[in-house]
């Protein structure tokens, strides 16, 4: 059993880990143009010192027992009403530790690569509060205790990627992309409320600690609804079906957002709210097979339009979605799977963030055209951007030794130990991924070149390249350093449980077959990409890729079923408004108009008549007095 | 006897207006100088009194003065707060300053109405407001509910755009008509007073301690409640205030709907519950149904709007569907939540029409949305105040209007699952509509006819900056609120004989807090 440690020594800062890019945020928003010279540089330091103070709270907390490792800070009560109670408070234990270290590490590395890539931008010193304000979400997020505080990051980070995307808010598309990405998100937020009301309903609090010490006392119906719920919320955040129609539109914001929020962390939030909530899902087999089922399908949908995206930005963007869906498989899988979706979720955070920061360097390059199609052979001009791509392409396909080969193989045995037909499918979907990432490698680095005239290609400035090397080098080491010194395993397991199931197949088929699904995508990906010339103007293309550039025809589906009959309803209830209820009160007036009109003639002037009115009215009173009094 | 704070309050700024009145024409600079002043001093003086508030106190109202006013009626001018008025109070004398602030250049010479004429307006107004929400005499209550039309009358009157007289009139007529109601249930309950103590009073405390027959409750229940309604104002009593909104200055707008409107969803709390607990809990359905028609009607229509003003009125609709429901499912998480979504409210429409208005100075007064376009890269300052202002109005996490809005959908959810679960649909339109109308006038190519544009000055930032402070402090550390509003609400509870329902799950050794010991 974990106990809860106090927050003492280097503990007692958990706040500050949160407070220094908060602070950063702050005076880089409210200070304005003020903070030109030197607030992306604050930028910067704020989120490498948040870093370092991680670092040595992961040094500190390895001395403890593995029973020792879960920290509790409370600031103070925050919200309270009658049996409601949620504070200001905040847990570190092994889970929020690797989260803290993921989130602030290849942030303060994307700050860095930012300084040049934003160099030219006038507003820079807001590109970097904004970052600064995203880590101080995303922080908040996962070192809450309670569901609610874990919802301000929640929305926090929803806020950042909104501003974030529509950083160039001149561009319409921007704007609109960042409209769209809140209000699905709000969907999703929608089921995060109603996850959190249903808790305290059935729980009494809404603490981790409290919902699960009593988590197996509920019915299995409550859970299964709190389960779906909070799956409802993963979807909107981690982009994953039915809700993934923003994350494609949101590669409008510029390329080291789309590393740090929309591939590395923020968007793998859905991933840690479902393994943190592991005592949930534990019994709730019903929403845990759907997790894994929704997990699935995302997978393929990513894959498919990443496979037929020219746009680099947005291959990659379909790559994050369906790798997410790997984690949210695995994570549905139950204790045989928590502990992988976290450590998929690590690697993917680091290569990943690799690959979007190389595209930006690519980009960088070419007078910041995405399209494919008129990229080619840049191997020649950008060195090391082609080389720390290849460590983040061989990775994300699983290729050994590189990190994703251990995280992902580690998820299709376990989904295998689940059902068979899962391990297949997430086979095939790696398979798909050798594809379009190989599709990518070829079309960008390899093959002729297909510059338009203007473009002088070159590679970028060392603060750009200095964090592609290193994001690089974590590409090939992280996924053996955390599993065979880092022991990930058993690391996670006091918090989200650990146990090994049985396989229908061994370990090693289980590689065999993923690699051989990989080197056939890598095969036809040759085939066709660097047999053949790359053409210039995309070709009409099968229906398959023809719906895959449509995204899967999933914002026109949108528009079908809840954007039109919105409008719809909007449209016709300001109809009903004007001439229904506002006709009816003007109705009214002009009836009361009229009939005073007629009143009028009653007023004649009279004493006498009035007199009469007045004894009428009196016998009426002492009518209605009488009647009352009898009954 | 204690200092009579409330008094204080009333007089202070009903003295700063007849002096403001009473100045010489052509002084306009010192009427606006003296009307700030008045309104920073009671705002000062109110700070001092809630210091002084005791949020654990066993008495049900604080600062408490009474004096016979009317004997022979049992009218007396009797005052006092309990935690739900005192934040109101605050509220007003909060966004007052402000709204003068703000308002500095609303009325020139070219006005219809003297610019002396319109801060007296607004001081008397405050007065009224502050009167309203701490009147312990249902029947002084009463007075200052009517009274306080007037001063509003001639604000959207005189004051207003193109259609203000058909406005203002309607406005008139609507309150009037409500306030009939009202007035005749007062008369009922006197009698019923009369009939079961002897003598007929209008004190609050003794008719809230009757226990008045059933039948009779709902009867006398539906005038106050119909007053109410109108005033909040619920669906589909709402029809004058789009009208009321377009036409008013900016700062009318927010002491009209950021507080005055809160008048009626405090008379449900204050009044509607304690006198009448057997009719509410008999018309809370009724209600509950009005008030999520309300969240949806507000929010469809709001989506649709092209004038920001008329928008931010749906809005407001919207929002006091929340705050209806909240007060009517029974629950302390629904009523506080209510409470605190008041608050919430008064400041973000304060922060809305106040930083539209100044949008709508830089350019021939529009507030047509398809007038603007891409602001942000003319006036980053306002765009930033506006998106704060907007997300404020949607409730983000972090925000006071997320303590508000969280509570009452839970307390919602907690007593009707199903009510509680479709109110929080709601939260979608408003997201969808807010971030439309930002991104339609803020976001995009810069409009050619805005070009130069010129960004917010000195003192428009001085009158958002408080609005945004406090929405950000007050929702991170909304201690200060619950404080005072928990034990309010309890009392409103125990008075309709409500209590939460328990969790399902019952763990004897369940100990969150201190668990780290």
């Amino acid at each position: 059993m974990t106990e809860l440690m106090p927050a003492e020594g280097v503990f007692s800062l958990i706040w500050l880990l949160i407070a220094l890019p908060l602070a950063g945020a702050a005076v880089l928003l409210v200070g304005g143009r003020r903070t030109n010279a030197w607030g992306p540089l604050l930028g910067v330091l704020t989120v490498s010192a948040s870093a370092v103070l991680g670092i040595v709270m992961l040094l500190q907390m390895m001395q403890n027992s593995p029973e020792q490792r879960t920290f509790d800070q409370t600031l103070f009560s925050w919200v309270f009403v009658g049996g409601f109670q949620a504070d200001m408070a905040f847990q570190l234990d092994q889970l929020s530790m690797v989260f803290v270290l993921l989130i602030t590490i290849v942030g303060a590395l994307i700050h860095v690569y930012s300084l040049g890539y934003m160099s030219h931008d006038r507003d820079k010193r807001k590109f970097f509060g904004y970052l600064n304000l995203f880590v101080a979400a995303m922080l908040i997020l996962v070192l809450a205790n309670n569901y609610l505080l874990l919802y301000v990051g929640w929305e926090g980070v929803g806020l950042a990627s909104y501003l974030l995307i529509g950083f160039w808010q001149h561009k319409p598309s921007a704007a609109a992309a960042a409209k769209k990405a809140f209000v699905i998100n709000r969907i999703g937020d929608v089921g995060m409320s109603l996850a959190i009301m249903l808790m305290f309903v059935t729980f009494g609090t809404v603490s981790f600690q409290g919902v699960f010490g009593v988590a197996d006392q509920a019915s299995e119906g409550t859970l299964n609804a709190i389960g779906l719920l909070l799956l409802l919320a993963a979807c909107g955040k981690s982009a994953q079906f039915p809700l993934q129609a923003w994350l494609l539109d949101a590669m409008e914001g510029p390329t080291p957002v789309s590393a740090l929020i929309h591939a590395a962390t923020m968007v793998t939030a859905g991933v840690y709210l479902i393994a943190r909530s592991n005592a949930i899902f534990d019994v709730a087999t019903v929403a845990a097979t759907t997790v894994v089922v929704v997990g699935v399908v995302t997978v393929f949908i990513g894959a498919i339009i990443g496979s037929a995206k020219d746009d680099i930005k947005k291959s990659l963007a379909g790559s994050t979605m369906s790798q997410i869906g790997y984690m949210i498989a695995a994570a549905g899988l139950g204790p045989i799977g928590y502990v992988f979706a976290i450590f998929h979720l690590l690697t993917h955070g680091v290569f990943k963030a690799g690959l979007f920061l190389g595209a930006g360097s690519v980009m960088h390059g070419m007078n910041d055209n995405v399209d494919m199609r008129r990229y080619g052979a840049l191997r020649k001009v950008m060195i090391v951007t082609y080389v720390t791509f290849a460590a983040g392409w061989l990775s994300i396909m699983g290729i050994p030794p590189f990190s994703g080969f251990f995280s992902k193989d580690e998820i299709i045995h376990a989904a295998f130990e689940q059902s068979v037909l899962t391990g297949v499918l997430l086979i095939i979907g790696a398979g798909v991924t050798g594809f379009y990432m190989t599709r990518m490698f070829i079309m960008t680095f390899l093959g002729k070149a297909r510059w338009e005239d203007d473009v002088h290609p070159h590679e970028s400035p060392k603060v750009m390249t200095v964090p592609l090397v290193l994001l690089a080098i974590g590409s090939l080491f992280l996924g053996m350093a955390l599993l065979y010194w880092g022991n990930i395993e058993t690391w996670l397991e006091p918090v989200v449980g650990y146990e090994a199931g049985e396989s229908p197949i061994s370990t090693t088929a289980s590689i065999a077959l993923s690699l051989l699904a990989v080197g056939l995508g890598v095969l036809v990906a040759y085939l066709m990409y660097q047999r053949r010339a790359v053409p210039i103007e995309a070709p009409h293309g099968s229906w398959l890729t023809r719906a895959a550039r449509n995204e899967l025809y999933g914002n026109e589906v949108n528009d079908v079923l809840v954007v039109q009959p919105t409008y719809y309803t909007s449209r016709w209830l300001v109809w009903f408004d004007n001439k229904g209820v506002d006709g009816f009160v003007n109705g009214s007036a002009a009836f009361v108009g009229g009939l005073s009109g007629r009143m009028r003639r009653y007023q004649t002037g009279f004493a006498r008549s009035y007199a009469l009115s007045m004894v009428g009215g009196a016998v009426l009173v002492v009518l209605a007095l009488v009647l009352v009094r009898a009954s | 006897m204690n200092f009579p704070w409330l008094t204080t309050l009333m007089v202070v700024p009903l003295v700063g207006s007849i002096v403001v009145a009473l100045l010489p024409k052509g002084r306009d600079l010192l009427a606006k100088q003296v009307a700030l002043v008045v309104s920073l001093a009671t705002l000062v003086i109110t700070v001092l009194m809630a210091t002084q508030f005791q949020g654990d106190s066993a008495e049900p109202f604080q600062f408490v003065e009474s004096h016979p006013w009317i004997p022979a009626f049992g009218i007396s001018y009797s005052v006092g707060v309990d935690g739900i008025a005192l934040v109101l109070v605050a509220l007003a004398a909060t966004l007052v300053p402000v709204v003068v602030l703000a308002g500095w250049h609303d009325v020139d010479e070219s006005s219809r109405g003297s610019v002396k004429g319109y801060f007296a307006l607004i001081l008397v107004l405050e007065t009224l407001m502050i009167g309203v929400f701490s009147a312990l005499d249902v029947f002084l209550f009463y007075v200052f509910f009517e009274v306080m039309l007037i001063p509003v009358y001639f604000m959207i009157g005189r004051f207003g755009g193109i259609q203000r007289s058909y406005a203002a009139v309607k406005f008139l007529l609507y309150s009037l008509v409500g306030g009939l109601f009202m007035l005749a249930s007062l008369i009922g309950l006197y009698v019923v007073s009369a009939q079961m103590t002897g003598t007929g009073t209008f004190d609050f405390v003794s008719l809230a301690g009757l226990d008045i027959d059933p039948d009779v409750q709902k009867l006398l229940f539906l005038g106050f409640f119909f007053a109410f309604a109108v005033k909040a104002p619920l669906w589909p009593f709402h029809t004058w205030l789009p009208d009321a909104a377009a036409e008013s200055k900016p700062g009318t707008s927010v002491l009209l709907i950021g507080v005055l409107d809160k008048v009626g969803t405090f008379g449900m709390i204050r009044y509607c519950l304690p006198i009448f607990p057997a009719a509410s809990d008999f018309y809370a359905p009724v209600v509950i149904g009005m008030a999520l028609v309300g969240i949806f009607y507000g929010a469809f229509v709001a989506l649709s709007q092209n004038d920001m003003k008329r928008l931010f009125a749906y809005s407001s609709m919207s929002h006091f569907g929340f705050i209806t429901l909240g007060i009517f499912v029974f629950t302390s998480q629904g009523q506080t939540g209510s409470v605190v979504y008041m608050v919430a409210h008064g400041l973000s429409t304060a922060a809305l029409f106040l930083t539209a208005g100044f949008l709508m100075d830089r350019y021939r007064g529009s507030s047509l949305i398809s007038d603007y376009e891409g602001v942000n890269k003319a006036a980053p300052v306002l765009a930033g105040f506006f998106l704060v202002a907007a997300l404020s109005s949607l409730a983000l996490p972090g925000l006071v209007s997320f303590v508000g809005e969280f509570l009452v959908l839970l307390g919602s959810f907690e007593r009707y699952v199903w009510v509680g679960a479709l109110a929080t649909v709601g939260i979608v339109i408003t997201a969808a509509y807010v971030l439309r109308l930002y991104q339609r006038s803020m976001t995009g190519p810069l409009k050619p006819e805005l070009e130069g544009m010129g960004d917010l000055r000195g003192r428009e930032v001085t009158a958002l900056v408080p609005i945004a402070l406090l929405t950000i402090v007050l929702g991170v550390f909304p201690a200060p609120l619950l404080n005072v509003i928990n034990p309010a609400v309890d009392r409103v509870m125990t008075s309709v004989g409500a209590t939460d329902p328990a969790p399902t799950v019952q763990s004897a050794g369940l100990s969150t807090e201190g668990a780290d010991q």
